[in-house]
């Protein structure tokens, strides 16, 4: 019962940063049918600026607003470069595209900064953990987890509450409807942009914090596993998307702690496997999800 | 002249849909626009509010070209569709329908108009939080256009309203469209049932495969028993 509440903690942990991310990925495929491969990479420019400023020893606290804006800035600028130029083009073409910014963004880093490693040190509260009971809690984790349940519930809210969260509905459901109503395409689409790169900017504050390193191709692994995550959920479900993610995590810490400890390299490959199944069973993800027409 | 489509073509890939297509709606009025299926009545109706963009031709309203126009800011500008198979955001509540749709309208403003659709379609208010995918297609239909009025539009354009509907509601939108021009609102409406909705109307226009093959007033046409077997194939 300890280790199942312990590991429920750490897969929790994990699982909200892929839920964060899923989110994002899950409410821009809503809006313009794209799967964006490049989300990822608003991860890797916060774990660079992290690096730049804390090599000048500028305080943690100064530094993760920062990386979170850079995420957002960078999510919002690569719409308005790439995305908005092929927005009523085929899916498959917003996917080449979101591939395309990945491999950029990978060399771009390589070439700009160095294709080994920055390290920079993870601050003491990154691995502080306290004993409550029988359990071991990282207070990192317990930081993540409330973190995300605020990100959750603000999403929840604004989707409900604001215009600006109608548009990106009514824009999920039926893309020209909500034209028609008068929701301006960039602003919405630029606007979702943003939401998912501020989720994303956190996700990766989470994440890097205890990270210790920037290096150029970062991005992509926890990309993929909220990708899955998404489509777990139901691609365009954001409430699929959370549960997603938090279900892959909590997998993840699950099975490493049950395999044996030969097996344990082999984590990814047994949580894909159980993916795989849940997929023949039901291939439409947890949530169903409408089909809209395209933009 | 408010509204004024100028030998206006559009083409889907190699296909032609609209040759050349001229109309025009003055203020006030209530103006039909009949043909058979896949005459090309929807791909007009979006080609003059953007969501599609002619290959050649103008689009004038209110005496600004808008060919080509963002949609969005037609609507801001008092131009409004209300779509064929009325396309409402089923996973929002019907008060949810009516707020988005008053996007373009300042914020102040947003209530009133909501208030004013609620005692306009009585109907919309006892389902006011439900969503919207619980209405019946009638019930729908008048969501739609509250919608679109919710932008007080200088000129209503209005796609398919009776399709799908059972006699009794058919009645209802007939009863609107009876309403709309009662307040002087300026109505360009497509339907299917031609003779009954060329009744109403001031003014009609027969489009096939295309093109424009007659035009006068509403009543007229409604009598002219070659164009319904020619053209138009029934009422």
């Amino acid at each position: 019962m300890t280790d199942f509440v312990q590991n429920l903690i750490d897969g929790l942990g994990a699982g909200s940063t892929y839920a964060l991310l899923a989110v994002g990925v899950s409410m821009l495929f809503g809006v313009m049918h794209l799967v964006n491969f490049a989300h990822g990479e608003l991860l890797t420019v916060g774990a660079y600026v992290i690096y730049g400023m804390r090599s000048k020893d500028i305080p943690w606290v100064a530094t993760i607003p920062v990386a979170i804006l850079s995420a957002v800035v960078l999510s919002m600028g690569i719409e308005f470069v790439a995305f908005r130029r092929v927005r009523t083009a085929s899916a498959f073409t917003l996917l080449l595209t979101s591939f395309a910014i990945e491999i950029l963004s990978h060399a771009a880093w390589r070439i700009g900064v160095s294709s080994t490693p920055r390290r920079y040190a993870a601050p003491d509260i990154a691995f502080k953990a306290v004993q409550w009971g029988p359990f071991n809690i990282e207070v990192w984790d317990v930081v993540s987890i409330v973190v995300a349940v605020a990100c959750f519930v603000a999403t929840a809210i604004m989707l409900r509450t604001t215009m600006f969260g109608l548009s990106i509905r009514a824009a999920s459901e039926d893309f020209d409807a909500a034209r028609l109503m008068g929701v301006r395409a960039n602003r919405v689409i630029s606007g979702a942009f943003a939401f998912a790169g501020l989720l994303a900017g956190i996700a990766g504050a989470i994440w890097l914090v205890r990270r210790g390193q920037a290096d150029p191709r970062m991005g992509s692994e926890p990309l993929l596993k909220a990708v899955i995550a998404a489509i777990i959920g139901g691609l365009g479900s954001l409430q699929g998307a959370v549960i997603g993610g938090l279900a892959l995590g909590v997998a993840e810490v699950f099975f490493r702690s049950w395999l044996p400890s030969d097996l344990q390299g082999l984590t990814d490959s047994f949580v894909f496997v159980v993916i795989a199944v849940l997929f023949v069973v039901r291939p439409q993800g947890l949530f169903n999800v409408q089909t809209a027409e395209r933009v | 002249m408010i509204l004024e489509v100028d030998e206006v073509t559009t083409r889907y890939g190699a296909l032609t849909a609209l040759h050349a297509v001229s109309l025009h709606v003055e203020a006030g009025e209530l103006v039909a626009l009949v043909g058979p299926n896949g005459a090309g009545k929807t791909t007009l109706l979006s080609s003059v509010v953007g969501l599609l963009r002619p290959a050649s031709g103008r689009v004038r309203f209110d005496g600004k070209d808008i060919t080509g126009m963002d949609p969005a800011a037609l609507v801001a500008a008092g131009l409004a569709l209300v779509p064929e198979r009325r396309r409402i955001f089923k996973d929002l509540s019907v008060a949810d329908n009516l707020r988005l749709a008053g996007t373009t309208v300042a914020k102040g403003l947003r209530k009133q108009r909501m208030d004013e659709m609620a005692e306009l379609f009585p109907v919309l208010r006892t389902k006011w939080d439900l969503s919207a995918g619980f209405l019946s297609g009638g019930q729908a239909q008048q969501l739609a256009v509250a919608r679109a009025l919710m932008s007080e539009p200088k000129v209503l354009l209005l796609d398919e309203p009776c399709l799908g509907l059972a006699p009794t509601m058919v009645d209802v939108i007939f009863d609107l469209l009876d309403h709309l021009r009662a307040q002087g609102r300026t109505v360009l409406v497509v339907e299917q049932q031609a003779q009954r909705v060329l009744g109403v109307a001031d003014r009609g226009y027969v489009l096939r495969t295309g093109s424009i093959v007659a035009e006068g007033r509403g009543a007229d046409l409604a009598d002219r028993s070659d164009l319904f077997d020619t053209y138009i194939g029934g009422s």
